[in-house]
């Protein structure tokens, strides 16, 4: 452990080892969020990342924002284990009937002020498993969305200007969320146990 | 002749189905079959209805030999393959939820993947609107003084997928531990049904993406041998090199997470550098990170350039020279050997009598792996090993994947070595339609977590009629239920991760 630990020193951090292809979009999109993350949220962004269907492929590079090549944390934005303590809430999957209910209960369960992050293809309109009895259709038919990153999955580099889209939002004076606004009869109550 | 053959060989044959036998059995056969299923003699590969027909797939372990056995269900009533071999209740819970189809005296009344909130029941058989309200889910109870239950899920406090565990706990001990699944079920084989081959293809590759090349993979292999068309020699070497891409890119995020629900983050931070390099060559050679619709029946859709060959050499450099120090590091760290050693034991017995799949089974003495029995191209050309280890702890299961990956890079290496140069052809054509009868096709194809079927039949006008996928999963969840008992709560992440099953996959 220790020559790995001294290597570690030594041969710098490899965040900025990124290859040529992405190292000026990596830097220009570092130095935005770190602006606007900063400015808007006090350096933190809490997420609460929800399945409601995926195939678990958008799960899979939503994890690589957190490995060191991405390093998704230099920037105050991180994944939290409960919607209680989550600003944003990343929704991703065509919204399964059998997820529908844990999603509304856990979006209910995220304090205000709140974001919903749809994530992936089918998180927009069911994607390819739209028309099946099994699913809802996108996230935006249970919960009101206020971004949503494309792919199937979204690269995490896609992942990464989503969320920097969101922030600029929120900068440009946009401070309620999609639930505040006019039409939208989102239950704003919190939590409720059911019956 | 293998006894497997024999039952086969009293039924009606059906013609079309290649490239294993399958007749349709009475039901004396059928009981037959399944009495050598109880016995050991079968492993069971899987169980699927449709309309009036329950098919079951049995793999001869004496033998070495696969077939399938259909019955066909008077009153849609069949006899349980449940009640005499545990692996098959789960099969046959969801097979009656999306059949309709009842086995008989299968002990576990319960529904399994229908949650009671589909407008309909019975999708892939006579479908009919439901009207009954959802009945709570019963758990088996679990009695006795102080004992706590904890429920989690189905959305878990990880970026993971849904489903349900309800643990009993005595102090924190776990006495017992139950799953329920099935919150990711998007009806894909319904949506599979009536669409074209190339549609029906995109589905397959997103049944579980972190294998959506194995799946890509099985669904074209199953399409192929109900085609009688073969993947030119290129795309079946070029769809190795992505398998097995796939099965290191897994496993280095696998042994990482591991390590990392003990708390290690040192093995996480440097695997996960090694997945995201092989993501990175994979997006750069063939165009998407996790090779998703790359791999289509009759071939593959990029080829491999000459600079992607000199990027994928590059990479197992760096990952032989990376790998190592990262094993010395696992091997070394007494705190962490703490955690897996004998942690999460799954017995031989079990992973044999379930047909375990992948590092589950192969931790635990199980000597399967498709790419050897039955076997696919190219894998018969080149040379590697199935390591396998007997403790069946979650030690065992890190170190199988440690060597998995060591011979995925040898099989790499081969194979850009010996990747034929010419014809350059990448695509076969598929043969037009209309067919002159319904075609059946099946196969079974090695995954990063165990053993993928796929299972089809391609309709006269060329589209899919029923098309079955069973994940490795459906044989490794509820073992999973067995190692955790006894083993502290907290040590329950570090079995689920060293399982690590598929949810989407099972779910489907």
């Amino acid at each position: 452990m220790r020559r790995l630990l001294f290597q570690s020193l030594v041969h710098g951090p490899l965040t900025e080892d990124a290859p040529a292809r992405s190292d000026d979009a990596m830097a220009e999109l570092a130095a935005q969020i770190n602006r606007v993350s900063r400015q808007r949220l006090g350096r933190t962004l809490s997420i609460r990342e929800v399945d409601a269907g995926s195939c678990n492929g958008c799960e899979l590079e939503i994890h690589a924002l957190n490995n060191v090549l991405y390093d998704l944390e230099r920037f105050g934005i991180h994944f939290v284990a409960s919607p209680r303590h989550a600003d944003v809430l990343l929704v991703t999957g065509p919204v399964t009937t059998n997820m529908r209910e844990a999603l509304e209960r856990t979006y209910q369960a995220t304090p205000h002020p709140k974001w919903v992050v749809a994530v992936g293809d089918c998180a927009r309109d069911g994607g390819v498993f739209s028309g099946s009895y099994a699913c809802v259709g996108g996230v935006s038919t249970v919960l009101p969305v206020d971004l949503h990153i494309g792919g199937c999955p979204p690269s995490p580099m896609a992942l990464l200007k989503g969320l920097l889209a969101l922030l600029e939002r929120v900068e440009a004076g946009d401070e309620t969320s999609a639930e505040s606004r006019p039409g939208n009869d989102m239950s704003m109550t919190g939590y409720q146990p059911t019956a | 002749m293998s006894a497997l053959r024999t039952l086969i060989d009293q039924g009606q044959a059906i013609l079309n189905h290649r490239p294993w036998p399958r007749a349709v059995v009475s039901r004396e056969i059928w009981l037959q079959a399944l009495g050598l299923l109880q016995a050991g003699q079968f492993t069971l590969l899987a169980l699927w209805g449709e309309q009036a027909f329950v098919h079951i797939a049995l793999f001869d372990t004496t033998a070495n030999e696969p077939g399938i056995l259909s019955f066909e269900c008077e009153g849609n009533r069949f006899p349980s393959a449940g009640s005499l071999h545990p692996p098959a209740i789960r099969l046959e819970r969801a097979l009656r939820d999306l059949s309709g189809l009842q086995a008989e005296g299968l002990p576990d009344a319960r529904a399994w993947l229908d949650h009671g909130k589909w407008p309909i029941q019975h999708p892939l058989g006579q479908a009919e609107r439901a009207t009954a309200m959802p009945e709570p889910y019963a758990f088996l109870a679990a009695e006795g003084e102080s004992l706590h239950q904890i429920p989690v899920g189905p959305v878990h406090a990880g970026i993971i997928e849904p489903g349900h565990f309800r643990f009993t706990a005595s102090g924190e001990t776990v006495v017992r531990l139950e799953e329920r699944l099935g919150y990711v079920h998007k009806g894909i084989e319904a949506l599979m049904a009536g669409k074209t081959v190339a549609q029906a293809a995109i589905l397959a590759g997103r049944v579980s993406g972190d294998s959506t090349v194995a799946y890509a993979l099985a669904f074209s292999r199953a399409v192929e041998a109900a085609l009688e068309t073969d993947a030119p020699e290129r795309a079946t070497w070029l769809r190795t090199l992505m398998a097995e891409l796939e099965r290191l890119a897994n496993h280095f995020g696998d042994i990482g997470a591991i390590c990392n629900d003990a708390a290690f983050a040192m093995m996480h931070a440097q695997c996960g550098i090694l997945r995201e390099r092989v993501l990175r060559a994979a997006d750069d050679c063939f165009g998407h990170r996790l090779m998703m619709d790359r791999v289509v029946p009759g071939g593959v859709r990029n080829d491999l350039t000459e600079d992607g060959t000199q990027i994928i050499g590059g990479l197992v450099t760096h990952v032989r020279k990376r790998l190592p120090e990262i094993i010395e590091l696992y091997e070394n760290t007494a705190s962490l050997q703490d955690r897996t050693v004998s942690t999460g034991i799954l017995s031989s017995e079990l992973a044999r009598q379930f047909g375990a799949g992948g590092y589950i089974g192969r931790a635990s003495g199980r000597n399967f792996d498709a790419r050897r029995m039955p076997g696919y191209a190219p894998y018969d050309r080149l040379q590697f090993e199935v390591p396998v280890l007997e403790e069946g702890d979650v030690d065992a299961r890190i170190w199988i994947r440690i060597r998995e990956a060591e011979q995925s890079m040898k099989i790499i290496e081969q194979i850009l070595q010996q990747l034929p140069k010419s014809p350059k052809e990448i695509l076969a054509a598929m043969p037009a339609h209309p067919l002159m009868e319904a075609r059946e096709g099946v196969a079974l194809v090695e995954g990063f977590r165990g053993d993928i079927l796929a299972w089809l039949r391609i309709g006269r006008d060329g589209k899919i009629e029923r098309c079955h996928l069973r994940d490795p999963s459906w044989f490794q969840w509820p073992l999973l239920e067995v190692v955790v008992k006894d083993n502290i709560v907290a040590d329950f992440p570090l079995c689920n991760k060293s399982f690590n099953c598929s949810y989407s996959g099972h779910d489907l």
